[in-house]
């Protein structure tokens, strides 16, 4: 059993690749939203059980930070926001969706370079899964960088907030307790913040592509 | 010997009734009423004792093929372990040479299509090659995988290794198996990539390539299909479900391994029919795609095998 | 301790109330109350440290030593004074029909909340609170800068979020590597993120765990210092947003981050003993001086002009501090100091400026010396103090700066004296044709705050001048403290 347990640390880790990988492929903002609200799942499922085999009882905490916020609150929140802004169908057209995954092949394999030297001194059960936590961090940016819609491209941060919270989950049983709910709190601020802004957003340009947003350029 | 002799033999007999296996499941969950489990072998039976016609123009290639594609898919029958692992031609012919026996196949039946000199035959010869170009890296990637857990590239060890160590989570062997599914599909010409039961003209891929086949050079050509199904799912079912196959060469674990090979046979089939049903046909633009998907789901499976050594 | 905690609650407290009285007649003058008790407090909160030395509380969450200490001082006084310098200015913009009694609120109340995120940021002395504090304090500059809701701001606005979201996502990332070297060297918990163990322990740290956090402490906590090339936001945020919140960006998150990076490099220090971080700053910082005065001499708008300034001075800080040693951080310090102060009485007078011609393009800007001369001088000599003209604060600091690189990196002078000279010639050819010159603009209605400025001109005046010895005693423990 914990034998399996710890093996399904490896599970949960891979399946967040996988899930990033399909949110940078994914045109339809709506299983966008769907595949971040996996990702938190995951990412609690994955907290919870490193939480048990280490008896760090306070990643139990965390781990429900996690899914209040980032599996309840936040996807609540999107899904309400794309609703009334009547994007909840829309379809982002992507170019190039293989070019992008080869991009990110080259990302996993460089975080996993990355992450090797700083893997090797971790103390944590799971330091194998850092190299996985660091390919995540750097995809979500990647996409965070490629979106031009509003939406995606906030989830695209929210996901690089995941990848972050898996880091610390995987490299060093989590972070003191002070700070994680501070960072949750920034999180779940700074959600609510963007959500307003895409209101006024569609007000002043009628639109949610952020390739309006290029007024301000050197001149 | 007698182990993989055994196994070309039972693919012989049981391929056909695969194929009809799926056929009336799907027709099952279609509503309609299914032909029966026999009607592919009655097929056959009528093609062979048809006069084949060929064509004019065609060359020696295009009667060798059909025996040459029939001739490969037999082979690969033999060389995955369906019923044991204890094959005696194992470390001669593995993974990869697997993969080249099926590309033999692939190349053979396109070179035939287009021999003829119809446009349909050139068109599907077209399409079949762009999907085997895109397929294989992604199969050879999921064979890597396995081989790399396993440490070696024989078919018939990696079975064996991975069915006789303890139950272990292999993160990677999941998604190489979700890779394989989509390689299987789209190499079986089954839906969403391909519809095997359609003859419309614009969207058919494996159709077009063997429109000129008639006799007993399409019978063969058909079973040949049945085959590569068979062998194909064996592949799956070996790989990812490694139980229950012979370890050695008793008659009496090869006679238990077969109705095992026939439930996982069944179950595969049930899946199978079950993925045509709920899924549409694409459009051929989107199928390089499609297959990318399974390239980099493979990809990725070999990644996190290397991260994780999971 | 009990000056420590109303340096923080007082800011906190403001806020809620000024969230409920914002829109009212009187919030800009509750406002500045606010932050004038705040600054009273933090005046006597430095009393208490200069008497009775540092001081560690809470369970060592928070803690003051003299890096700090003049940094919370100098915060409370910047914000003390922008909160007079907003009070005609938001009054003209809410007569302009900019501001609605809506936004009045939020602008108010978000205010007080980020001068209480940064001296949160500056106190704490858990690495990941700080973290927590600065990526408040960006939401709600966030909020300040989108405050007037064009199209602009907007874009502005969200720019801001995203790129700094980046950064600070780094910067967190950094932060759990540190965490997982403490983590090795002094066990896990609450205690491995405090700086003052971790400072204590730095020699212990994994040199190559420490090498990775602080390459993505310094991209991140220096994406909003504003170093090139991760500078993009910060011209745009400074240009669109009220000229107050430009005032309060450069004067101080923009040092806040620097104190963040500083506090790191301590640390970095510590475990690589090659002076690979100082070597990386010096590398940024040189990049950001010298692309900032090529970009600043290509901008029509005068707070983006200023903006650009404000990224060559962090640049420059920045060099000075990779430069590390006494004199270079003594420096540092000093052009920290008196960038505040001269950097936020220029946005207090471009403020009043770009409001009489109504617009920002300094081809529009003309005559200010004749409608209003209190402004005109003000802009003159906040440029010729920020061009580090002698005898002003800017030029002992800036000269400290180049005698230390003369000495130590003597192929980086000529590029800073280039880059110094082109913004020199750049800013200087401006600002005097905005100055001078014909005009038909009208005065404002509510007379200009220009006290702030003149204040704020002439301490800069009498550091370049006169440094009282508490404060020399203060800069150098502080750079002792920051070493290299």
């Amino acid at each position: 059993m914990h034998l399996l347990l710890s093996q399904s640390i490896n599970l949960f880790a891979a399946m967040l690749l996988i899930v990033v990988f399909a949110m940078i492929s994914q045109r339809r903002i709506l299983r966008v939203i769907h595949l971040f609200t996996v990702q938190g799942a995951t990412l609690v499922a994955s907290t919870i059980v490193v939480g048990y085999l280490t008896g760090q009882h306070h990643l139990y905490y965390s781990a429900a930070v996690t899914l209040i916020v980032k599996v309840i609150l936040i996807p609540v929140l999107l899904h309400r926001v794309i609703d009334r802004l009547n994007v909840r169908w829309d379809v982002e057209t992507l170019i190039n969706i293989p070019t992008t995954m080869l991009i990110g092949i080259v990302l996993v394999v460089f975080a996993f370079n990355l992450a090797l030297p700083i893997a090797k001194l971790s103390l944590s059960i799971a330091r194998g899964t850092l190299g996985i936590a660091l390919a995540c961090f750097l995809l979500s940016f990647m996409m965070m960088i490629s979106r031009a819609k509003a939406v995606p491209q906030v989830i695209g941060f929210l996901s690089m907030e995941n990848s972050l919270f898996f880091a610390a989950a995987a490299a060093t049983n989590g972070m003191p307790m002070i700070v994680e709910l501070g960072i949750a709190f920034d999180v779940l601020a700074g959600i609510l913040i963007l959500g307003v802004f895409m209101f006024q957003i569609r007000e002043q340009f009628d639109s949610l592509d952020i390739r309006h947003l290029e007024k301000l350029k050197e001149d | 010997m007698i182990s993989q002799l055994l196994e070309i033999l039972v693919a012989l007999i049981l391929a056909p009734l695969l194929m009809g296996w799926i056929n009336a499941w799907r027709a099952w969950l279609q509503n309609k009423s299914a032909p029966s489990l026999l009607q592919p072998y009655r097929t056959l039976h009528k093609l062979f004792h048809k006069e084949s016609v060929v064509a004019e123009t065609a060359m020696p290639l295009f009667r060798i093929a059909p025996y040459l594609v029939f001739g490969c898919m037999a082979l690969a029958c033999g060389i995955v372990p369906t019923l044991s692992t204890d094959l005696p031609m194992a470390p001669a012919a593995d993974a990869i040479a697997l993969v080249g026996v099926f590309a033999l196949a692939r190349v053979f039946s396109a070179l035939a299509a287009m021999d003829i000199g119809t446009s349909f035959g050139t068109m599907g010869a077209r399409r079949e090659m762009m999907i085997g170009f895109l397929a294989e890296p992604a199969l050879l990637m999921v064979l890597f995988t396995a081989s790399l857990i396993t440490r070696s590239t024989s078919l018939a060890s990696i079975v064996h290794t991975l069915a006789s160590q303890k139950f272990v989570i292999y993160p990677s062997l999941l998604f190489s198996g979700a890779a394989f599914l989509l390689v299987l599909l789209a190499e079986n010409a089954r839906v969403p990539v391909d519809n095997p039961t359609t003859h419309l003209e614009l969207t058919m891929i494996h159709e077009a390539l063997i429109l000129e086949y008639s006799g007993r050079h399409l019978a063969l050509i058909e079973w040949a299909v049945a085959l590569k199904l068979f062998a194909y799912t064996c592949i799956g079912a070996a790989l990812f479900f490694p139980w229950g196959l012979a370890q050695a060469n008793a008659p009496e674990a090869l006679l238990l391994a077969l109705p095992v090979l026939v439930v996982k046979l069944a179950a595969a089939g049930v899946v199978l029919a079950m993925i045509e049903t709920v899924n549409a046909k694409m459009r051929i633009f989107r199928v390089p795609e499609f297959l990318a998907t399974a390239f980099l789901l493979a990809v990725i499976a070999l990644l996190v095998h290397v991260l994780l050594g999971a | 301790m009990e000056a420590f905690a109303l340096v923080l609650a007082i800011p906190l407290f403001g806020a809620l109330l000024l969230a409920l009285w914002g829109h009212r007649n009187f919030a800009p003058e509750l406002n500045a109350a606010v932050s004038f008790s705040t600054f009273l407090a933090s005046a006597w909160l430095t009393e208490g440290i200069i008497s009775d030395g540092p001081l560690l509380i809470w369970n060592d969450l928070f803690f003051i030593d003299p890096l700090n200490v003049f940094l919370v001082a100098l915060t409370a006084f910047v914000g003390f004074t922008t909160s007079l310098f907003s009070r005609p200015y938001m009054r003209i913009e809410r007569d302009h029909g900019k501001m609605t009694p809506n936004r009045m609120r939020l602008y108010h109340s978000m205010y007080q909340l980020f001068n209480c995120m940064m001296l949160v940021a500056l106190t704490s002395n858990n690495v990941g609170v700080l973290w927590v504090a600065m990526e408040a304090a960006t939401l709600t500059t966030v909020l300040l800068v989108s405050v007037y809701r064009t199209a602009a701001s907007l874009e502005a606005a969200w720019k801001y979020f995203i790129l700094c979201g980046v950064g600070i996502a780094q910067a967190l990332l950094g932060t759990i590597l540190l965490y997982l070297a403490a983590e090795r060297a002094i066990g896990g918990g609450d205690g491995a993120l405090l700086w003052t163990h971790l400072a204590t322990a730095k020699a212990q740290l994994d040199p190559d765990i420490l090498s990775i956090a602080f390459v993505f402490l310094l991209l991140g906590y220096g994406t909003k210092v504003g170093l090139v090339p991760v500078h993009n936001w910060l011209p745009d945020a400074h240009a669109e947003g009220p000229t107050p919140i430009s005032a309060v960006l450069s004067g101080l998150l923009l040092n806040v981050a620097l104190y963040a990076v500083l506090r790191c490099k301590v640390l970095a220090d510590g475990a690589l003993q090659n002076g690979l971080p100082g070597k990386m700053m010096i590398a940024f910082g040189l990049l950001s001086v010298v692309a900032s005065a090529f970009f600043l001499s290509r901008q029509k708008d005068v707070k983006r002009m200023f903006a650009y300034s404000s990224i060559e001075h962090m640049g420059l800080m920045t060099f000075a501090f990779g430069l590390g040693g006494p004199i270079a951080n003594f420096a540092g310090l000093l052009h920290m100091t008196v960038h505040s102060l001269i950097k936020s009485a220029i946005f207090f007078a471009v403020g009043h400026a770009t409001q009489q011609a109504k617009t920002q393009l300094m081809e529009g800007i003309r005559g200010l010396i004749k409608v209003s001369p209190t402004v005109g001088w003000g802009l003159m000599l906040g440029a010729l103090a920020i061009l580090g003209m002698p005898p002003f604060g800017v030029f002992a600091s800036e000269f400290l700066i180049l005698t230390t690189a003369m000495r130590d990196l003597p192929w980086a002078t000529p590029f800073l004296l280039l880059a110094l000279g082109v913004a020199f010639a750049a800013i200087f050819a401006r600002v005097q044709s905005m100055v001078f010159g014909e005009t038909e603009a009208k005065p404002l209605k509510h007379p200009p705050a220009l006290l702030p400025v003149f204040v704020h001109l002439g301490l800069g005046l009498m550091l370049g001048l006169y440094i009282p010895p508490y404060l020399v005693n203060w800069y150098q423990e502080a750079a002792r403290m920051i070493g290299g």
